[in-house]
Parts: structure tokens; C-alpha cells; sequence
């Protein structure tokens, strides 16, 4: 059972603020489709490995070779700052 | 006219491109005017520099989750309103090599997160064979541009769980969903990456098969791009599917499938046999546990994608308060650039990757993947392809969807994620109407068996002639 409480620290942890009416839409909502989702419970999956892509793909690899920038990654911000992006302050 | 008349014409100079292309945006002004297919109209076509290859002078739409260099790419998102993609996606890339036109940005559900292109604050599509209803999702753009042009034209689409068959059948139109790897997502801003795979709509199935084509192939910028021979789809439109083996699985026409919708598929795979192949009825057992495991997966692995937009270095941003810090500025930007549907499934992605839930939901969701994996291996053992129909129900009103649950819409996708689950390709052709209005008929091959499907779609579509129908 997922309640309100369990929304708000949810959306702490995913950097998401919710307004008071979303975590309460959400909660209802969100409790139904993973009560619905429990179906997965009762599949039997013992010695099933499980299928982190579709098709097997095996590691593939590269030499790491510099290459130019052939654009500009300050080119799409407003938040910069000389030749650096600016950020909220972290310490 | 034809696509590939069209493509004749201009390569032995015959279409004058600058008063072709002039009228074709003034009519995909008016088109937008009464369907809204477009995020964005690119009015900036330089004809000079398009290369005599394959698609010369021919307008292709992109999805908008796909980059266009100096073309404004939101993948349907407040969160990207603003972005302007300083490189070409690979399929981009293709289609500019071969002479292909960047006609515009079609709309999609915000991230590809819906089933009826509503999910978006830009423009959501209607449906050209009644306004009041969804063209499907989340490739709605996609889908309608190409029912309501009628000038040539193929589009560029994306499905993560069902988002190119779903509009195809809506729209009536034909959607290519490839093999997972089969075309390269580098420039694709992704939903989910283990699900995601960009594919093709258009008029036909030659159409959707030729811009196919030309943009699969190996890409060693896609870490999962797979390194298969690049083949030509012109090959397999035969007319001929003597011998062919068709597998009916029952569980694709059980309870929630409308019964109009089943009478029509059985009538198309009665036909079929009438052209040469057979059929038998067969099972993929695990069809039921499909919605739980494509959700827990798809939110789980969207949770993390969407964690980069954060409001920094593109996309939409806020002042930096003084004294303001990381948690807050991104928590607060986040609040403002996502939409509800977005919100939701990050909540919940976060929710069933986190310790003690881990097991219980992503864990086994994957595991449950591998045997819907199986089900689908085992049936193509027996059979060449299998057929069902694209969606349970013929296009909904807005209004009616306005009354459903997240929930009840989720499950609407039930036929649609087994195959996306498992990477198989699949095909949704025009297969009939019903009240009115389209019901898409979907054919699944096995992994890297395009061909086959494209061989059984082609020759249904020259026996019939439900794609010449002409809207109200």
C-alpha cells in the first residue's frame, strides 16, 4: 500500500517537487497500478534469467581516440559564465 | 502522386523543387491549421544543398524526439522547448545523404509516454477521420501527417511499447517497427533505452519499406546497433505468400479486443489463406503479464533517462537565486518542465528501482521479459509470422479517454508490448474499418525477418484496397 508519505519522499530522492494536489492524485493512482502490477508475482521465474535487452548483445569496443567538438556546448544555455556553465552553488 | 513516381520525376529534373516545395509547406500550413500534426514547420529548406541520392527532393517529417541539426527538437517536452540540437541524429543523417528534405518536427506524448498523443503541452493531432478523436500515440504526428498529405511524403517514427503500430492503426496508415538494433538511436532522446527503436510510417508498405532502407543499418555510435547485412526492402514487396505459415495466438483475441475488430482480422487471415498461406491457432501464454513487465521496465529505465534534464546546459532554465542550492534549483526546474504523465512515471520508475523494491518489481519484470522472449522464439519455430490486430479498439474520442485511469489506458497497450518487449519487428497495415473507422491489422516476424513480414503485408495490401479510402 503506497501512501502519500511514501510519494513525497519518492520525489525527494527523484529531484521532483510535486504540488500537494499531484501527490494526492498520484498516491491513489500509483497504489492501483502497482497493486495491478503484482500479476508479475505470481509468474514462476525460478532458473529464468532475466533479459536486460531483447537480443543478447555483447560488449563492443572502440580505440578511445580524442576527437574536435564540432559544436559549441555553451551554444543552447543562458547560465554561463566566461567558457563554463553556471550552476546553483553545491558546497 | 506516388513516392516513387515522385522520386523518378525529380531525379530526371522534371519537378521544378522551389515551387514544389513552396506549395508543399503551404500545404502542410493548412494540414496544421486543421489537424496540428506539427511541433515545428521547417521553412528553412535549402534545396542547393540536397544530393542526388535515393530520396532526392522528397519531404520526410521526424518525429520530435529525434535531433535535427539547427532544427528545434522537444521530443514533445516543456523541459526541451527551446533546444536546438547542434548535430544530426544517425537516421537524420541518412535521409539528408541521400537527398531526403527535413519537412518538419511531427508531435508526440511528452518522451514518447502515452498511447493517444494527448500527453503534450504543444499540439495534439486529430485524427482525420473524425476530428474528434486521437490519431493514437505516441508517433501521433507521425501518423496523421502522412493520412492527411497529399503530396509525397514519408515520415520518421519512434515506438518504445507500440508508438508506431498504435498511430498506424488509428490513422490507417502503414508503420515499420524494426528489429531492436536494427537502426541506429544515436541522436535519439531516449525513453527507454532496452525498448526503444525508431521505424518508419507512410501511405504504403513500398513507401514505409524504402525510407527503411536507408536508415537501418550498423552505427558504431549505438553501443547496441547490430552489425547485419544492410538490405534493400524493395526486394521482398512480392505479390506471393504460397506456402507461407501464419501463427493466430488466442490470446490476442480475448476479452478487452472489440468483436468487430476480431471479425476483421479473422476475415483478413481468411483471406490470406485464400492467397496461399496457412494458418493455425497457437498461444504465447505470457501475453497477460506483458503490461506489468513493459511498465516496470519502461518507468524504471525512464526514470533515469529524464534525470539529466535538470535545467542546465539546454533546455528550459531559471534564474540561479543567490544562496539557491543543486537540489532545489533542479527539483523546482523539473516541477515546471514536466508534465503529469512524465512526472507520474518517474515516480514510479524511482519507486521500483529503489533498495528493497529492486527484486520485487525491475528484477522480475526482466525476468518475466525472458519468457515472453520464449513464447515468441517458440512460436517461430512453427511460423513464418504471426497476425493480430494492432490495437484491442478502433480510435477513442477525446472525450472517452478524458474518463479512463492511467491504468485503464496502460492496458489498452496489451497487444502491442509483447512484441516490443521482445525486439521483435513488426508491421501495422491498413486492415479494414469498422463504424467508420480504421482498424490497423499487425503482422510480427521473428528478430531480423523484416522480409517476411514485409512479404505478407505487401501482398495483403495489393489484394485489398482499404488504404485507397478516401476521408470524409
Amino acid at each position: 500500500m503506497i501512501v502519500s508519505e511514501d510519494i513525497r519522499r519518492i520525489s525527494k530522492i527523484a529531484r521532483l517537487e510535486l504540488t500537494e494536489e499531484e501527490v494526492r492524485e498520484f498516491t491513489k493512482q500509483i497504489d492501483d497500478i502497482l497493486e495491478a502490477f503484482k500479476a508479475l508475482e505470481k509468474v514462476d521465474t525460478k532458473n529464468v534469467k532475466p533479459s536486460f535487452q531483447p537480443l543478447e548483445i555483447k560488449n563492443v569496443w572502440r580505440e578511445d581516440i580524442p576527437k574536435e567538438y564540432e559544436w559549441n556546448p555553451l551554444g543552447n544555455t543562458e547560465n554561463k559564465k566566461d567558457n563554463y556553465f553556471k550552476g546553483p552553488r553545491s558546497v | 502522386m506516388k513516392v516513387k513516381d515522385y522520386l523518378i520525376q525529380a531525379k530526371e529534373g522534371q519537378i521544378d523543387l522551389e515551387d514544389f516545395i513552396s506549395k508543399t509547406l503551404e500545404k502542410s500550413a493548412k494540414i496544421q491549421k486543421k489537424y496540428s500534426p506539427f511541433i515545428t514547420i521547417n521553412d528553412n529548406i535549402d534545396i542547393k544543398s540536397l544530393k542526388k541520392g535515393k530520396l532526392f527532393g522528397l519531404p520526410i517529417s521526424i518525429k520530435d524526439n529525434i535531433c535535427t541539426k539547427g532544427l528545434k527538437t522537444t521530443a514533445g517536452s516543456k523541459i526541451l522547448h527551446n533546444y536546438i540540437p547542434p548535430f544530426d541524429s544517425f537516421v537524420v543523417k541518412r535521409v539528408k545523404e541521400e537527398g531526403g528534405m527535413v519537412l518538419g518536427k511531427t508531435t508526440m506524448d511528452e518522451f514518447g509516454h502515452g498511447t493517444f498523443n494527448i500527453n503534450s503541452p504543444f499540439a495534439i493531432p486529430k485524427n482525420p477521420w473524425d476530428n474528434e478523436r486521437t490519431c493514437g500515440g505516441s508517433s501521433g504526428g507521425a501518423g496523421c501527417l502522412t493520412q492527411t498529405s497529399d503530396f509525397p511524403h514519408i515520415a520518421i517514427a519512434e515506438s518504445t511499447g507500440g508508438s508506431i503500430s498504435c498511430p498506424a492503426s488509428f490513422t490507417n496508415t502503414v508503420g515499420i517497427t524494426p528489429t531492436y538494433g536494427r537502426v541506429s538511436r544515436w541522436g535519439l532522446i531516449s525513453y527507454a533505452n532496452s525498448l526503444d527503436k525508431i521505424g518508419t510510417i507512410g501511405k504504403t508498405i513500398e513507401d514505409a519499406s524504402l525510407l527503411l532502407s536507408i536508415i537501418s543499418g550498423y552505427d558504431e555510435m549505438d553501443s547496441t546497433s547490430i552489425d547485419a547485412k544492410q538490405e534493400d526492402y524493395a526486394n521482398y514487396l512480392a505479390d506471393d505468400i504460397k506456402g507461407m505459415k501464419i501463427g493466430v495466438p488466442k490470446e490476442y483475441f480475448g476479452e478487452g479486443v472489440d468483436e468487430e475488430v476480431k471479425k476483421i482480422i479473422w476475415s483478413n487471415i481468411k483471406m490470406l489463406e485464400s492467397l496461399g498461406a496457412t494458418y493455425e491457432e497457437c498461444s504465447l501464454p505470457h501475453t497477460n503479464v506483458a503490461i506489468p513487465a513493459y511498465y516496470v521496465i519502461a518507468m524504471s529505465e525512464t526514470s533515469t533517462n529524464l534525470a539529466k534534464f535538470c535545467g542546465l546546459r539546454y533546455g528550459l532554465e531559471k534564474e540561479i537565486k543567490e544562496g539557491e542550492g543543486f537540489n532545489e534549483y533542479f527539483s523546482g526546474v523539473r516541477k515546471e518542465g514536466f508534465g503529469k504523465e512524465a512526472k507520474r512515471r518517474i515516480i514510479m520508475g524511482t519507486y521500483t528501482r529503489m533498495a528493497g523494491y529492486r527484486d520485487q518489481f525491475y528484477l522480475k519484470a526482466m525476468k518475466v521479459r525472458t519468457l515472453i522472449i520464449q513464447d515468441f522464439k517458440n512460436a517461430f519455430k512453427k511460423y513464418d509470422v504471426l497476425v493480430t490486430p494492432t490495437m484491442p479498439i478502433i480510435p477513442p474520442k477525446f472525450s472517452e479517454i478524458e474518463k479512463l485511469s492511467p491504468l485503464q489506458i496502460y492496458m489498452l497497450d496489451i497487444l502491442t508490448l509483447p512484441p516490443n518487449l521482445s525486439g521483435t519487428p513488426m508491421i501495422s497495415v491498413p486492415g479494414g474499418f469498422s463504424h467508420g473507422l480504421p482498424v490497423g491489422m499487425h503482422i510480427i516476424a521473428d528478430h531480423l525477418q523484416e522480409k517476411k513480414m514485409i512479404q505478407v503485408a505487401h501482398t495483403f495490401e495489393q489484394n485489398t484496397n482499404f488504404n485507397k479510402l478516401v476521408m470524409k
